[in-house]
């Protein structure tokens, strides 16, 4: 397929297996302006709200912050600063519920707000960025806590220093997801700031050419954006059919570029690094004003939702909080949803705090998002494998989930699912498919720390044993030195000596002998009581999986 | 507040099992009236049958099984089995062939296996095999078309005829039932007959046996009605008469006169019927794609093997069965690239 780009260029454009037609409820939270949310009283900082290493508070109960200071850090390579939203009192620093699938409580900082909104001593804004040093800016993104914004919140700063030769730089406007129109909307109303972040992006990257790819249901946004490119400009703005998962990033490298992104790669293999059009916004902020991360939009929809919008809020308020400003529920939902229907997860409560990867709170009617019935016994229609973006084959996929035949389901490119739940969509049987597909991925996850676990305790013996015939054979060394020392008093006999070198020979077959016995014994299965070290190890490298293979933005 | 937790996607698309057999069930409407109106209302009470025994069936297993009995009826999967069975053996079926095909397709094929979704045979199709292999003769006896037909039997003489597993008084069996068209092609070709004479016979109609190639044109216009919904898609159907057709032309083209030409091989017998509504059958039928083409050209091609030097005049219940049993291994070896996995890319 062929479109023209924005500068009546012909450009080519690919497309994937599969992908759903969603009816894209958009309209809802495009009929009012975008507002501002007022600061509530207090402020809940969860200190993880990116992919990587959870933040360390730099502030303690009973601080005064400012508005944009930093309050929370770590040195560890994968990881992003938490700054204040605003001006107040630091008022602890505890475990709060935080929007998480799993519901469970994480630690936040809380902050009081005291209304003066005093702002800290900013960065100077970096005006002339073609001229100064690529790491000064690296420096500024990282230090103003820039993750990506699409949802997938990894440290936008990592992604710019690829140690590879970037060729195309993609900022993505897509937004498939039904019902969220918060980029929409700041493709609309804040043209600029993403076409300037594009270009310190483009500057950082030494990219040749920025594609921003656009869904063709988001006409104003692909207009707006175009009219306000300079005719200097490599930056096009490209209109991409709309197809659910368009915005996933190796969709989007696909559409966009033809390229496949490699299962085990990164795009920056095939030099080309995709941001998220708010991520690109939010790095111009911080570059051209020395502006922090603090603040978001978020979109609010769904019939359960009085005034459904679109609002600029500041990070840390609660949905809770955020939902009565904008006039509060209307009853019409049982659930409320962070993120889109396709790929969000349910909030078990509303108490939990907006942050850097929140784009949207959906409480759906029952007739937007019906919740299903159980589900029935798996046809084989084979409709679940037509719509997968990534060709797998769901249904195999979830017979040997079910069966807990791991191996197989990875087999069968587990890893590669994306999670867009395309397949569960359309299943007539209405089986839970992606909620399968996760099972099988986290009881994956606990096995091999299983194995790693046995494979340490087995070290860990191994050593034992090491040491022990160590200790054994200077205890022999010692006993057979005071033999000699005995000895030189009275004259050796020959014979004795060559009795002793038999004894010692004896002595370490047997040695041999155990030592074989006992490296036969299976390793210990016990691996509830490593060491702490040994415990860190273990959560770093699960961490680190689930780094590598969660979706990016 | 507190809200309902469930997993994503929060969106279905509103289609389920039970729309599908629905829509199977439609599709079959055409047929089984074109079928009502050239072989006589046997077929209905054989549908009537049928779908009691199936779905009885079905509950009692279920009952036992201790699973819960009604959504599982819902599904009209049963309903699909009978239906199929219905429509694939003689009009006159004595009442109780049909409710031992029901029983072993219910309970032996499908409940054993696990239920709905679990069997690896298609049920209707293993019941047919069954009762042709162990009775005969009366699977084969089929009424001739109500066109031909010397004694037209009204409705209450097919009842008893079903019910009493008797003629109606009066009448031999012979009387009034008729080899189907492939049956008589291969008899008259066995005794030497060449296919120029075979067809002067009153039996042959345009392009298949009288009568049965219109039900065979109503079954089609089911079919397709199915693909433009997209119930099944056009794969297997397609690869069917691709592999069925395509060797009946090679022969044909050899021997024009020992080998009937290909359309009469699609409207005749089972073919059309076997194509769209049993081969299709999502649950024993191959999955990916490539497979499905595999698995319909390999139908296609042992229909028209086993029709044609093979113990069975039709052969379409044995092909299915057969390719039933290779699916999970076409499926195995016909995987599609995963995304990422392919040399497209740096
Ligand atoms: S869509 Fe559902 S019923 Fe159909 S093959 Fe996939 S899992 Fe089975
Ligand atoms: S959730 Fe996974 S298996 Fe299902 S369609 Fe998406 S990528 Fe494919």
């Amino acid at each position: 397929m062929y479109v023209e780009s924005s500068k009546g260029k012909i450009r080519r454009l690919w497309d994937f297996h599969g992908g759903l037609h969603l009816p894209d409820n958009k309209r809802q939270s495009l009929q009012t302006d975008l507002t501002s949310a007022t600061m509530p009283a207090r402020l809940i900082l969860p200190l993880r709200q990116h992919i990587g290493e959870s933040a360390i508070p730099l502030v303690k109960p009973g601080d005064r912050v400012l508005k944009g200071e930093k309050i929370a850090d770590n040195t560890a390579p994968v990881c992003a600063p938490i700054h204040a939203p605003t001006s107040g009192i630091i008022k602890g620093i505890e475990a709060h519920p935080i929007p998480h699938p799993s519901g469970l409580n994480g630690p936040a900082i809380v902050l009081e707000v005291d209304g003066k909104d005093e702002w800290a001593d900013l960065p100077a804004p970096i005006n002339d960025f073609q001229n100064v040093d690529k790491s000064l800016l690296l420096q500024r993104v990282r230090e103003s806590g820039i993750v990506g914004l699409g949802g997938a919140t990894f440290p936008a700063a990592i992604k710019l220093n690829p140690g590879k030769a970037i060729k195309t730089l993609i900022i993505n406007g897509a937004e498939c997801e039904p019902f969220i129109t918060c980029d929409d909307r700041l493709m609309q109303g804040a043209p600029d700031r993403i076409l300037n972040g594009a270009r310190i992006l483009q500057h950082i990257l030494g990219a040749e050419e920025c594609l921003i790819g656009i869904e063709d249901n988001k006409p104003d946004a692909i207009s707006t954006l175009r009219s306000h490119l300079t005719d200097d400009d490599s930056i096009e703005v490209v209109r991409i059919p709309t197809l659910y998962p368009s915005g996933g990033e190796k969709q989007l490298i696909r559409i966009l570029t033809g390229q496949e992104v490699p299962s085990e790669g990164l795009p920056a293999q095939l030099g080309v690094i995709c941001h998220n059009v708010a991520t690109a916004a939010a790095i111009a902020d911080a570059v051209l004003e020395g502006r922090p991360l603090i603040s978001r939009l978020v979109t609010l929809t769904g019939e359960g939702i009085a005034n459904p919008c679109n609002m600029e809020v500041p990070l840390g308020i609660t949905a809770a909080d955020l939902i009565e400003q904008t006039g509060g529920y209307t009853g019409k939902s049982s659930q409320l949803i962070m993120g889109g229907p396709m790929m969000g997860f349910n909030l078990s409560t509303d108490q939990v705090p907006i942050t850097k990867g929140s784009n949207c709170l959906l409480a759906p009617s029952e007739e937007e998002v019906p919740t299903t019935g159980s589900a029935l016994a798996c046809i084989r229609c084979g409709r679940c494998a037509e719509v997968c973006p990534v060709n797998l084959l769901p249904q195999q996929m979830y017979w040997f989930s079910r069966a807990k035949e791991l191996e197989k389901v990875q087999d069968y490119n587990l890893f590669d699912c994306i999670e867009c739940g395309c397949c569960s969509h359309v299943c007539p049987s209405h089986i839970p498919l992606v909620h399968y597909f996760r099972f099988a991925k986290t009881e994956s996850w606990a096995k091999e720390k299983e194995l790693q676990a046995a494979d340490h305790a087995k070290k860990r013996h191994d050593f034992r044993i090491a040491r022990l015939e160590r200790l054994d054979a200077e205890r022999k060394a010692r006993l057979r030195k005071k033999k000699e020392n005995l000895g030189k008093k009275k004259p050796v006999k020959p014979a004795a000596k060559g009795e002793d070198a038999k004894k010692a020979a004896i002595e370490a077959a047997m040695k041999r002998a155990a030592a074989k016995k006992a490296a036969q014994q299976s390793p210990p299965k016990n691996t509830d009581n490593l060491t702490p070290a040994q415990q860190k190890q273990l959560d770093a490298v699960d961490k680190h999986r689930a780094e590598t293979t969660a979706d990016q933005e | 507040m507190q809200f309902q937790t469930f997993s994503s996607p929060h969106t279905r698309r509103p289609n389920s099992v039970d729309k599908v057999m629905l829509q199977v069930i439609l599709a079959l409407l055409p047929g089984v009236l074109a079928m009502t109106w050239y072989f006589g209302p046997g077929v209905l009470v054989n549908i009537v049958i049928a779908t009691l025994s199936a779905v009885a069936f079905e509950a009692l297993v279920l009952k036992l099984r201790k699973r819960p009995v009604m959504p599982t009826l819902y599904d009209l999967s049963a309903v699909v089995t009978a239906i199929l069975f219905a429509i694939a053996v003689p009009p006159l079926l004595p009442w109780w062939l049909t409710v031992i095909g029901m029983a072993f397709a219910i309970i032996m094929v499908k409940q054993l296996y696990g239920g709905m979704g679990y069997n690896p045979f298609n049920p209707a199709m293993a019941a047919y095999v069954l009762l042709l292999i162990s009775w005969p003769i009366p699977m084969t006896s089929w009424l001739p078309p109500v066109v031909l037909s010397a004694n037209p039997l009204d409705f209450m003489q097919i009842v008893s005829a079903i019910f009493t597993g008797s003629p109606p008084t009066g009448l031999e069996w012979d009387a009034i039932t008729m080899a189907t068209p492939l049956d008589e092609m291969r008899t008259n070709l066995d005794q030497g007959h060449m296919i120029s004479e075979i067809f002067q016979s009153p039996l042959w109609g345009d392009f298949g046996g009288q009568g049965w190639e219109w039900v065979g044109n109503w079954f089609l216009m089911g079919g397709l009605w199915l693909i433009y919904k997209r119930t099944i898609t056009w794969h297997i159907p397609l690869a069917f008469f691709a592999g069925l057709t395509g060797l009946a032309m090679i022969t044909f083209l050899f021997d024009p006169e020992s080998y009937p030409f290909a359309l009469f091989h699609v409207f005749s017998g089972g073919a059309i019927l076997g194509a769209f509504f049993i081969a299709t059958d999502p649950v024993t039928a191959c999955t990916t794609r490539k497979g499905q083409l595999i698995y319909g050209v390999a139908i296609g091609m042992l229909v028209y093997i086993i029709r044609t030097w093979g113990g069975y005049p039709d052969a379409v219940a044995f092909a299915v069965l057969l390719l039933n049993m290779a699916a999970p291994t076409i499926d195995y070896y016909t995987r599609p690239q995963v995304f990422g996995h392919g040399d497209n890319h740096g």
